[in-house]
């Protein structure tokens, strides 16, 4: 992607005021949408974006520059404005020889998004607003969406790393309206890789648009979501966005270091229920939140977290790991060029547990059990953390009845973490996510067996 | 003219015979520092341009972008958003923006102060910044972040329908994030001041209100589920109104994502609301003379007295329902077509301050703070329930700090059961003011 001699050349000028660490990241994004909204293909959209973010480390400061000109001229200049915006004293000077890659990664796409006619994907989008449509007149709206994106990312440091990787990834997303007597209501259906367009051989996009529109069709009937504290169920797959929020971003180590976490000096500790082992895997091949290298240079790992309810380690980007004097877990991600990595998740499961899924609703006498979660929202340094209901239902005397209206749940993360009482033996990942920190928004993936909370406050409107 | 519209006008007129063209070019620089501990944890200095290009050829709409102006890529970039035309469908009212007669707004919105500002007088900024918000009380043990951030705008539109306006504007803004703590217990919160230009930020009241904020809810406990009035405050308040705003566009309306879209005319609301969007107010942060599709911005009453007035629209929704263009396009950047939506949202301030506002509440909660606004709000089907945390009224005195809780109801229920709008209007970093909000009547869950 860029001449050895030149990422040479920009580190030496990045380092040349007396910096302790240089990094130069080269990426090249190519990506690809097309949106169906209103029963016509409304627009297909072609992007390209390439540029370089260069970092400049002195002490605990740190500088950073970036540009969309890859000249020779245009990388000294960001690499000299990274070195200026480094505030500190070091020894100037330092030249830099970064000579062979260390570490190229392919990736292992069957079928190059690129390389597949618009027509078809277009095709996709009118097959889910038909199939969507076909649910029935209560269908009042459809859009759907398709996307792609090619990035290619190089990075170069001090250290004398240069690696490279290739991530492809694919998104499909079919949202309905329903219209009915109660006003309108929401259904919607996303499945995303980090694959090629072999994701359609895998995905009936039709069987998602009904998903999508029946969800929508149920909730006409919803009743208001009860308000209060009770017992919460949520299905497979679902239970991601808790432990997301509930934990995940409280375990990583930029926030752990500013005393903005509740899970600060706590290793060793337990933190949840003996049931609970979570896991960050950045290796997981083919799921949303998968790369081979992260934006760091850093191979991506498999992280243990939390084992049987003892909280193990913090998940580390490259520069609180240095100031600990241990290694990157592989979790400094950054959303382009044009930003600072930080810590981020990758895919973040909830190993199985020896429940029978059936049974945890049948042992439950009462409470609301989530089929389907939004998104999702932590205070790190209280623990307090909120996730949306999108597909809800009651559980009364041991079974799932009357469907629910939208609505968030809220709970503390240690104690719904030590709250957690039963863990299904089925296993699901969920939708893909795009986790925002700071402003910056990355690809997440995550997944749970169906699980038991004992206490969570769902916040509906009914008594 | 600016090289960026001259840039704009020679790429539109690219197009060829029947073809529609647009061309949308921006270029930002950007200074982000950030302090900790009385040092800079970093700085960030970039500068980013971009291209989008919209082509409309025989009612078919094709987009494409880059983020560069290289030559070579600008030719790229028409090339395939004329190529995605061809895949789209026809919608007869697809089209690009025509000159309406409407003048840009005669409002200067870039301040060269700015532009000016020393590295180092940034960086002193945010020091200052962290250093005052640790001594606002001795509670505050310290901050997640505190930072300095500017932004210098410009960007232009032309097309070879006779459009070419080009824009610049400078904003700029602090913002404290506090951590309180106190006998092992921590809490949160955050303070900001925001201006077009640096000699009107206020470092002690951004470090103020971050350590009020965090220092209050201190000893907060859950509270019992109950009915009860809510004293939204005016950050709370802008989120909401961005939501509401939302609703009120052309495109939900048209394709039937609106709860309001047969409302023309009727009360939706208290008639104590009017909301305006008006981007040509100068105190907005974003404030814009220019449209994401090249005419000028201007006023409009949302809702009037509780009544609905008008809907935002941009060329296409004000096309397809028969008005026009309310200079109403917005875009996500460079990177994709423009959209209809609010840009500068506000609410016209009632008469009386929010510590009156407060006094009258018997039973009720402030709210300084609420959480999950994209999970657990639908702005089609209305339900609204988010996390919150703040403090009880009782007998309209401020009593104990509350958290782990949400507040719910539906956005039509909301705006119907305001009781009053304050006399504040507080200017945020984002496409709304905020302003003291009393509702009656909503569900808090809790314990």
């Amino acid at each position: 992607m860029l001449d050895h001699e030149l990422v040479n050349q920009t580190l030496s000028v990045a380092m040349s005021t007396g910096g302790e660490f240089a990094e130069v990241f080269v990426e090249d994004k190519r990506s690809s949408s097309a949106l169906l909204d209103d029963g016509r293909v409304e627009e297909l959209t072609s992007g390209r974006d390439r540029g370089a973010g260069i970092r400049v480390v002195v002490g605990g400061s740190t500088g950073f520059a970036h540009t969309a000109d890859l000249s020779e001229s245009g990388l000294a200049n960001a690499a000299s404005a990274a070195a200026a915006a480094a505030r500190g004293a070091g020894q100037p000077g330092t030249t830099v020889e970064v000579s062979a890659i260390t570490d190229s990664r392919g990736n292992n796409v069957l079928i190059a998004p690129e390389d597949v006619a618009k027509a078809t994907k277009v095709e996709l989008l009118t097959v889910a607003d038909a199939a969507a449509r076909a649910e029935g007149g209560a269908v009042s709206q459809v859009s759907a969406r398709y996307g792609d994106s090619r990035r290619r990312i190089l990075v170069a440091n001090s250290d004398g790393l240069l690696a490279e990787d290739d991530q492809v990834r694919t998104l499909f997303s079919v949202s309905c309206v329903a219209t009915g007597d109660t006003g309108m209501q929401t259904g919607r259906e996303s499945v995303g890789r980090t694959i090629g367009f072999e994701l359609f051989d895998q995905t009936d996009v039709g069987e998602m648009a009904q998903h999508a529109a029946r969800r929508a069709i149920t909730k006409l009937s919803a009743q208001p979501a009860p308000s209060g504290a009770m017992t919460v169920v949520v299905g497979p797959g679902g239970g991601g966005v808790l432990f997301h929020e509930a934990c995940g971003h409280g375990l990583e180590a930029d926030l752990v270091a500013k005393s903005a976490s509740v899970f600060a000096n706590r290793v060793g500790e337990q933190v949840a229920s003996p049931l609970v082992t979570l896991i960050d895997d950045g290796t997981m091949a083919g799921e949303w939140g998968h790369f081979g290298i992260d934006d760091e240079g850093q191979p991506a790992g498999q992280n243990v977290l939390i084992e049987d309810g003892v909280l193990t380690d913090y998940m580390w980007d490259r520069l609180r790991a240095r100031n600990e004097g241990r290694t990157s877990s592989g979790n400094g991600r950054r959303q382009s060029y044009q930003h600072l990595p930080m810590v981020r998740m990758t895919n973040t499961y909830i190993g199985k547990g020896t429940d029978d899924p059936a049974e945890i609703v049948a042992s439950t006498e009462s409470g609301v059990y989530v089929a389907q979660l939004g998104g999702g929202q932590v205070n790190t340094a209280t623990g307090d953390f909120v996730f949306g209901m999108t597909e809800a239902y009651l559980i009364e005397n041991g079974e799932i009845t009357s469907p629910i209206r939208e609505g968030n749940l809220i709970g503390n993360g240690p104690e719904v973490l030590m709250g957690i009482d039963a863990l299904g033996d089925d296993f699901a990942m969920g939708h893909p996510g795009m986790c925002g920190k700071d402003g910056q928004g990355v690809p997440v993936g995550d997944g749970t067996p169906t699980l038991r909370v004992k206490s969570l406050t769902v916040g509906g409107t009914a008594a | 003219m600016s090289d960026l519209l001259e840039t704009a006008k020679r790429m539109a007129d690219r197009a060829v015979e029947g073809e529609q063209v647009e061309v949308f070019i921006v270029r930002e620089r950007d200074t982000e520092v950030r302090a900790y501990n009385g040092e800079v944890e970093s700085l960030t200095a970039s500068e980013s341009q971009g291209i989008g290009v919209r082509v409309v050829n025989d009612h078919r709409q094709g987009f494409a972008y880059a983020g560069t102006l290289d030559e070579s890529i600008l030719t790229e970039t028409l090339i395939e958003a004329r190529d995605n035309a061809g895949f789209a469908q026809p919608d007869e009212f697809n089209g690009v923006a025509q000159p309406d007669g409407v003048q840009p707004a005669d409002v200067d919105l870039y301040s060269s102060d700015l532009a000016d500002l020393s590295t180092d007088d940034k960086v002193a900024l945010a020091i200052e910044l962290e250093r005052a918000t640790v001594a606002a009380d001795s509670r505050i043990a310290g901050i997640e972040s505190a930072e300095y951030v500017d932004a210098i705008y410009e960007s232009a539109v032309a097309t070879n329908t006779g459009i070419a306006l080009s824009t610049r504007e400078t904003g700029c803004y602090l913002s404290s994030y506090a951590l309180a703590e106190d006998d092992g217990e921590v809490q949160t919160g955050f303070g900001f001041s925001v201006g077009r230009s640096p000699a009107v930020l206020d470092v002690a009241e951004a470090a103020e209100s971050a350590a009020l904020r965090a220092t209050r809810l201190l000893g907060a406990v859950k509270a019992p589920t109950s009915r009860l009035t809510v004293v939204l405050d005016p950050w709370v308040t802008a989120q909401l109104l961005g939501i509401i705003g939302s609703t009120l566009t052309g495109d939900a309306v048209l394709k039937g994502r609106s709860m309001f879209a047969d409302r023309m005319g009727e009360a939706v609301a208290a008639p104590t609301i009017t909301l305006l969007d008006d981007p040509t107010d100068q105190a907005a942060f974003t404030a814009s003379t220019v449209d994401g599709e090249g005419l000028a911005t201007r006023s409009t009453t949302l809702i009037g007295g509780g009544v609905v007035e008008a809907f935002l629209h941009n060329g296409y929704s004000g096309r397809r329902s028969g008005s026009a263009s309310t200079g109403s396009a917005v875009r996500p950047g460079f990177k994709g077509a423009s959209s209809v939506g609010a840009q500068a949202l506000r609410l016209v301030p009632g008469s009386r301050n929010p510590a009156d506002l407060i006094a009258d509440v018997d039973f009720g909660l402030l709210v300084q703070e609420v959480s999950g606004l994209h999970s657990g709000v639908n702005p089609v089907s209305g339900d609204f329930s988010t996390g919150a945390e703040g403090v009880m009224i009782r007998g309209g005195e401020m009593a104990e700090p509350i958290r782990e809780v949400t507040i719910a109801s539906t956005l039509q229920r909301l705006l119907q059961d305001v009781l009053d709008v304050g006399n504040d209007l507080e200017w945020l970093p984002m496409n709304a003011a905020g302003t003291t909000l009393v509702v009656a009547d909503v569900t808090m869950s809790g314990s």
